[in-house]
């Protein structure tokens, strides 16, 4: 087969890319540039759009004997990631900036453009593991739990999965590290990136007040009694706890975390934690990773990156809504972040949460 | 001089071996034997050309001759033969070294002229002076062929002749070919005693260069482009044109350029110069006639392939091409998969391909700029060259237009959803 590589730079997508080239397909590297303004060098572990990683990405591929090009994708990624990314945290909601980079960059503008150049698929070094099953192909979560990222590949296609290719979903993390230092890729002892990319020195809302300015409002209990004022709404996170800087403590004493976040009025509710319980949620923007269900489904679901799993019970309504039932109520449950099912280990479908039931009304439901 | 995108390690590729057709000669050229031999010829002897004892003296004698050699091929004194490291170390020292000269004459001398087509080597160079050396620069435009218009720099240079620190106008452009009417533009800049610079990088061996009847009072060579080791080049500079050295040390080069002398080097680029120059009209004729037959399959491949430069005035080797609809890497990966090598011929900033300036300075818009890829020939092409192009073109472009399309309306839809403005940090 044809196959491009999408080397970020490091030590996972390298890997990947050589065990192509050893499956004896036929592979060219190409580094995303994905930012508008790359530095020159990074700082500490954090970002991936350096122009070092793109070096270290050429020197990969020139190890492995492969062609290697920069594709220069940063006005997609700036509209289709970074511009939904912060209309999203001004909405009230968290995104997951990876999700959406699978969705539409990496899966959709680069391998739409391989296909038409005549490639047969796009390579990366997500871990996850791609199984052909007696329906097609199914998505599974990667053999080394730590690494797994089944979660934020939840949102691709079975035509995009077609496409896809995963080398180092059977591998745990450290036999790739090892397996780099063989090969004599200098990657091998790159730290692993962490947080946002596009925000290098990991502070969101820092970044966001840079673009947003500041959103001022108020910080209420649930019976709406102002606790204190906030600068900017993007700044709070569902269930988050710290930082809230409330003049007075609850009457009982205990902790208060964030319930709600309402963007027009810019009103954020906390309460105790029990409120935070989730009974029941739903999702918008369903992707099935096979066969679209026909009725419903028991399964279990992932609501956050690196999250454990609860089981549900999934069902679509007319209006491609999914409404999830959660049988086990979850904590702290953010729309804007991905519901994804799983079945086993394989990946079912997801869909963006739009909304979430507390476990109260979902029972008065 | 490093003016083009292609991974060096792409001749690694154990794919790639043999069977390559390499139409970027305007990138680098291999090494003519003469020079190969020359070079090595020097490889095992020892010697610093700045000493006194036998050595030093036998290493002085291959410079000196080499230095006579280069000065004779290209109607310059020896003494006007100045080595540097290549052509972008020429280049920052012509245009650095006049303007801080010029500043130190006595008098204030802030604007520069320079053409919207220079090498990056003088553009970036010039840019910097603006930037950081209190430089007004003006750019001299270019017409539709990429022509600097003279009128316009006539006038410009006669609004305020005693303003002018100094001008510089590439001899031949390196991307699109076009020939610039340097001679005509010198002539004007010497009534007024303001120093000229050139850089003839491209043009050495392919145009007939000399430098005492073209008026020019500094012009930059580079080695590797002739044939030559790459890592050498000169600035030929008129005696009585003082630059301020950018490397200072051991004074050697009329004390404009200090660094121990590169013998091997030195000697290699002598050899290619003379045979360059003594085989220029043959070389230049054989390649007009393979630009030609280039041309004509290239167009008959893909009908509204256009074709970037002056049709007539521009360097033999060289043909640009724009293909609507393509992106210019698209061309090259499809080409370089097929075993086609050449370059979309504008530099890279950040490793990503910018639109060419010189194409956008030629009027073109940023979406042709992208799609364009130049074709270069040089001494050890042969027709069998052009016709792989010319099998290969066709359906390279028919995919990189596909795959054109794929994205523009990608890119539409993403424009489209697009909610939030601003500027991020």
């Amino acid at each position: 087969m044809k196959v491009l590589a999408a080397m970020s730079g490091g030590v996972d997508s390298a890997v990947a890319a050589a065990r192509a080239v050893d499956a004896g397909h036929d592979v060219t590297g190409v580094h995303l540039a994905l930012s508008r303004n790359p530095q020159s060098y990074r700082s500490g572990a954090r970002g991936c759009c350096t122009l070092e990683d793109s070096r270290d990405a050429r020197r990969a591929a020139d190890v492995l004997g492969i062609p290697f090009y920069i594709w220069d994708l940063a006005e997609r990624f700036h509209a289709d990631v970074v511009e939904d990314f912060v209309s999203e945290y001004a909405a009230g909601r968290t995104p997951n900036p990876c999700v959406r980079c699978n969705e539409r960059i990496k899966f959709a503008a680069v391998l739409d453009r391989a296909l038409a150049l005549g490639f047969d698929a796009v390579c990366t070094g997500h871990y996850a593991r791609l199984i052909d099953g007696p329906h097609g192909r199914e998505l599974h979560r990667a053999v080394d739990p730590e690494k797994d990222q089944s979660y934020v590949l939840g949102v691709l296609t079975a035509e995009q999965l077609a496409h896809a290719m995963f080398p180092l979903g059977g591998s745990l993390k450290t036999e790739v590290r090892a397996e780099a230092a063989a090969r004599g890729l200098a990657v091998a002892d790159k730290p692993d990136s962490h947080d946002i990319c596009f925000i290098a020195d990991g502070d969101t809302s820092g970044f966001l007040n840079r673009v947003l300015g500041p959103r001022p409002g108020t910080v209420v209990d649930e019976d709406g009694t102002v606790l204190a004022r906030h600068e900017a709404s993007y700044a709070y996170t569902i269930g988050q706890r710290r930082g809230l800087r409330l003049d007075r403590p609850a009457p009982d004493g205990k902790p208060r975390y964030v319930l709600s976040i309402e963007p027009v009025s810019r009103t954020v509710t906390v309460g105790p934690r029990e409120r935070l319980r989730v009974g029941a949620l739903e999702g918008t923007s369903p992707r099935w990773c096979g066969q679209r269900p026909t009725g419903p489904l028991e399964c279990r679901v992932q609501i956050r990156a690196h999250g454990e799993t609860f089981a549900a019970r999934a069902r679509l309504s007319d209006d491609d809504v999914l409404h999830v039932e959660l049988i086990e109520p979850a904590i702290g449950v953010a729309p804007g972040q991905s519901v994804v099912l799983y079945d086993d280990t394989r990946v079912v479908g997801s869909a963006t949460i739009s909304r979430t039931h507390p476990v109260a009304a979902a029972a008065r439901s | 001089m490093n003016d083009v995108s292609n991974s060096p390690g792409a001749r690694a590729d154990a794919s790639r071996a043999g069977d390559v057709t390499y139409l970027d000669h305007a990138a680098t050229t291999p090494m003519l034997p003469e020079a190969i031999a020359a070079m090595t010829e020097q490889l095992p002897r020892w010697g610093n050309a700045s000493s006194l004892h036998a050595s030093g003296r036998a290493a002085r004698r291959v410079v000196e001759e080499s230095r006579e050699t280069i000065a004779q091929a290209l109607g310059a004194r020896p003494s006007e033969v100045v080595f540097t490291g290549g052509g972008t170390e020429a280049d920052n020292l012509a245009v650095k070294g006049l303007y801080w000269a010029r500043q130190a004459s006595g008098r204030e001398r802030r604007r520069v002229l320079a053409s919207a087509i220079e090498h990056h080597a003088v553009l970036d160079a010039v840019t910097w002076l603006g930037s950081h050396a209190g430089a007004q620069v003006e750019w001299l435009p270019v017409d539709e062929l990429g022509r600097v218009d003279v009128e316009r720099a006539r006038d410009a240079i006669e609004r305020d002749p005693d303003s002018i620190a100094f001008i510089t106008v590439m001899w031949a452009n390196n991307e699109v070919g076009t020939v610039q009417p340097v001679r005509k533009l010198a002539r004007i800049a010497a009534r007024h005693g303001i120093p000229f610079h050139s850089d003839a990088v491209q043009a050495v061996g392919q145009l007939p260069v000399d430098f005492a009847t073209s008026g020019v009072d500094a012009m930059t060579i580079s080695g590797h482009k002739i044939g030559g080791p790459i890592g050498v080049g000169a600035l030929l500079l008129r005696r009585e044109t003082t630059v301020v050295p950018l490397l200072h040390g051991g004074g050697q080069e009329r004390e404009v350029r200090s660094g121990t002398l590169d013998v091997p080097a030195i000697a290699g680029f002598a050899a290619a110069v003379r045979s360059a120059t003594e085989h220029r009209v043959e070389l230049a004729e054989r390649l007009t006639k393979l630009r030609e037959e280039l041309i004509r399959q290239v167009r008959a491949a893909v009908p509204d392939a256009e074709l970037n430069g002056d049709p007539e005035g521009r360097l033999p080797g060289n043909a640009h091409f724009s293909f609507p609809g393509c992106e210019g890497d698209s061309l090259l990966l499809l080409l370089d998969a097929r075993g086609i090598e050449c370059s979309t011929g504008s530099a890279c900033s950040a490793g990503v391909a910018e639109p060419s300036h010189v194409l956008i300075a030629m009027g073109r818009d940023e979406e042709r700029a992208r799609g364009s890829l130049r074709f270069s020939l040089g001494h050890t092409s042969t027709s069998a060259d052009v016709d792989a192009l010319g099998e290969a073109i066709g359906p390279v472009v028919e995919r990189a237009r596909r795959a054109g399309l794929v994205n523009a309306g990608r890119a539409g839809a993403a424009a489209g959803r697009a909610g939030v403005g601003g500027a991020y940090a």
